[in-house]
């Protein structure tokens, strides 16, 4: 992309989840030029990859296709994927920005109709559902992926799986020749919505994570429950791939926590929640979901749901963060161990599978970030004169929902738009 | 009773949180816990506590004085440390506990004849007469002051004969035994120490 197309009346958006797409189509729908930056092949963000939103438990996918016809139809939004930025200079009204854009290996020639993917042999695991599913060295990150363009695994070059690949491709898209590129633009300001990312489970060392196969964590757990995911939407044990029909939630599992997250990351009292109703969507009145918790933190208009599932009879609420899990050595069950605090009872609870509601944490980690910023102790970004005009929304600002993380977006959109008018004031 | 117990029950009457805070070690990280419960569950010796270190917490605040300082709970801390390691707040449990139990044995409430305590005292009188621990001595006390005497003694006669052995123990030191180069000197800092303490103890109270 030519520096030219962008100016000091340019927004950047950085990351294209839903507060990113959001932030960028407030202001773009305003009249503003902006530029999307994805680091992935795909937007969408975390929200793509989750079965059912609270609090409605609608499906995400269709909240994410509004956003995607809005992003077709706005000329003023251009969406570059597979892009980072590496460096911030400059300050509000004229910033200069270094982007790493990295090859796809296929143009827009591409109709994403896979002839690539059945050419290639290797396979990978799958991102998109958290190493739960393997997928090819030539893929389309999923069923909406947007742009719907395959891409080549950087893995597979040199190997005759990339010249397989180009030989099926009817359409000439792929180009294996294509090389990572630096980019530098001007823009006036940037909305950082780089979002969240899973706490390493595997650093709760008394849950076993990695030694358990049947300890998984709520994201894992949101791929499964999709008729569309690794298991065609059955809750399966990963030890022996039989149905899981006696699910433990662990609440605060790296959250609230001085060995882990400080912060609590208040969703994940609701994710757990709605992953209940997953249950007995799936297993009408033949199933068990236990919840092991400190206090559930269901945050205002959202207590009616919690009151909702609190009187389903095949959900019991146990007070009680699990000190440890163990694992039955025949069954493969983990077995949870701890004390609750209705009585003090001692209990070791063997379970077919655990769901870990896991924490959230800033994908961007602060001593990474390319721009001199403020944060806060977790390390989600605070608003700042400092930050100059750079400004976070979504889960870059902190642990949010999806509805606050678009107000978030919204109020970020604003500022921007703001700094933009007041370069465009005193350069007419 | 002693005076000392009517003493700060006078002074801290109906908040025994406040008594604990100023008189306990690490004390005032009592109002810290959130009652999660990790710190029970992940003592190796949980089931024999009485009550385990987050109930002792929550009636310390709900103001049960007599039933924690009368417990033998603090006494079956083995300061493990597994507790502190895992507690998502950072209080410093162990020492909480270890401080409960030196506070309830001031006060002359900690339980007479609960085992850890009279070993307890049993390895001070023994590690502070000569400045070394006098193995021996001290397992024949184990034996027979806290144990069942001569049945304890031959449960561990394997033990014993082993440590014997490995010159971890010598049957000299039945007649005397080994001893720090300056007794008197240790004695003193001892007395000091003690001093320290009882005018510390003296100026909370
Ligand atoms: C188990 C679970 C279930 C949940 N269920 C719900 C629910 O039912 N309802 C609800 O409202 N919320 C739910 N949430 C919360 C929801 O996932 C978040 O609110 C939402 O993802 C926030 O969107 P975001 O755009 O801020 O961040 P993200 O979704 O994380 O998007 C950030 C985007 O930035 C990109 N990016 C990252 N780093 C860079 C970089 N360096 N450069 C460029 N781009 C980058 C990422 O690839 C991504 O596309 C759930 C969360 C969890 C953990
Ligand atoms: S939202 Fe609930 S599970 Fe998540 S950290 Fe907060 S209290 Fe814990
Ligand atoms: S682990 Fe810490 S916070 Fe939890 S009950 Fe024990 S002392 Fe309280």
């Amino acid at each position: 992309m030519p520096e030219a197309i962008a100016t000091n009346q340019t927004i950047l958006v950085v990351g294209g989840g839903i507060s990113g797409m959001s932030a960028a189509l407030e202001a773009a729908e305003c009249g503003k030029q902006v530029i999307l930056v994805e680091k992935n092949p795909s937007v969408g963000g975390r929200v793509a990859q989750l079965y059912k939103y609270f609090p409605k438990l609608c499906h995400p996918k269709c909240g994410l296709e509004i956003n995607l016809r809005r992003t077709k139809a706005n000329k003023n939004l251009r969406l570059m994927t597979l892009t980072e930025v590496t460096a911030v200079e400059g300050e509000p009204g004229n910033y200069t920005v270094t982007l790493k854009k990295h090859p796809r290996y296929v143009n827009e020639n591409c109709t994403a109709c896979g002839a690539c993917a059945r050419a290639v042999e290797a396979e990978f695991d799958d991102e998109y559902n958290f190493g739960l599913g393997k997928r090819k060295g030539a893929y389309l990150p999923h069923n909406l992926a947007y742009p719907q363009r395959y891409v080549i695994d950087p893995r597979i070059l040199g190997t005759p799986d990339a010249e397989k690949a180009k030989a099926a491709c009817k359409y000439d898209a792929i180009d294996l020749d294509m090389q990572p590129e630096e980019i530098k633009l001007t823009v006036g300001a940037i909305i950082w919505a780089t979002g969240w990312k899973p706490y390493d489970a595997n650093k709760i060392q008394p849950y076993g994570y990695d030694r358990y196969p049947n300890v998984i964590t709520s994201v894992e757990f949101e791929r499964m429950a999709d008729p569309f995911g690794p298991t065609g939407g059955r809750i399966l044990r990963p030890s022996d791939g039989k149905e899981a029909k006696d699910v433990a939630f662990i609440q605060c599992a790296g959250s609230r926590d001085r060995n882990h997250l400080k912060h609590c990351s208040r969703i994940c009292c609701m994710a757990t929640l709605k992953q209940t109703t997953y249950l007995r969507e799936k297993y009408g009145d033949d199933y068990k979901a236990s919840i092991y918790y400190i206090d559930i933190r269901a945050i205002d208009r959202i207590d009616d749901f919690h009151r909702r599932v609190k009187e389903d009879p095949n959900t019991r609420f146990i007070k009680s963060k699990v000190a440890s899990i163990t694992e039955d050595k025949e069954t493969r069950n983990p077995i949870l161990h701890g004390v609750d605090i209705e009585g003090y009872h001692r209990y070791s609870n063997p379970h077919d599978l655990v769901v870990l509601a896991i924490g959230m944490e800033p994908s961007v980690p602060a001593d990474a970030f390319p721009a001199k910023v403020r944060f806060n102790e977790e390390g989600f970004i605070v608003p700042d004169e400092a930050n100059g005009a750079i400004f976070a929304a979504g889960c870059s600002e902190d642990a949010l929902d999806v509805n606050r993380a678009v107000q978030s977006a919204t109020a970020s959109a604003l500022h921007a738009i703001q700094v933009i008018n007041r370069v465009a004031g005193t350069e007419g | 009773m002693t005076d000392y117990n009517q003493q700060m029950i006078e002074k801290y009457r109906e908040n025994f949180l406040k008594e604990v805070e100023h008189n306990v070690e690490e004390g005032e990280w009592v109002k810290m816990c959130m009652q999660c419960g990790v710190c029970s569950g992940s003592c190796p010796f949980g089931p024999y506590w009485e009550h385990p270190p987050q109930e002792l917490f929550m009636m310390i605040r709900a103001g049960k004085r007599d039933e924690v300082l009368k417990s033998d709970s603090m006494w079956m801390c083995t300061s493990c440390y597994n507790c502190i390691a895992r507690c998502p707040r950072g209080l410093p449990i162990t020492h909480i506990i270890h401080g409960l139990a030196t506070y309830a044995k001031r006060l002359g409430l900690a339980p007479k004849e609960q085992p850890t305590a009279k070993f307890a005292q049993l390895f001070w009188d023994n590690l502070t007469k000569t400045g070394r621990v006098n193995e021996l001595k001290l397992g024949l006390a184990l034996y027979f002051k806290v144990g069942e005497g001569l049945k304890t003694a031959l449960e561990n006669k394997d033990l014993g004969l082993a440590m014997l052995k490995a010159k971890r123990m010598n049957p000299f030191e039945l007649v005397g035994g080994h001893k720090c180069k300056d007794i008197k000197g240790l004695h003193a800092i001892l007395a000091k120490a003690e001093e320290i303490e009882e005018r510390k103890i003296g100026m909370k109270a």
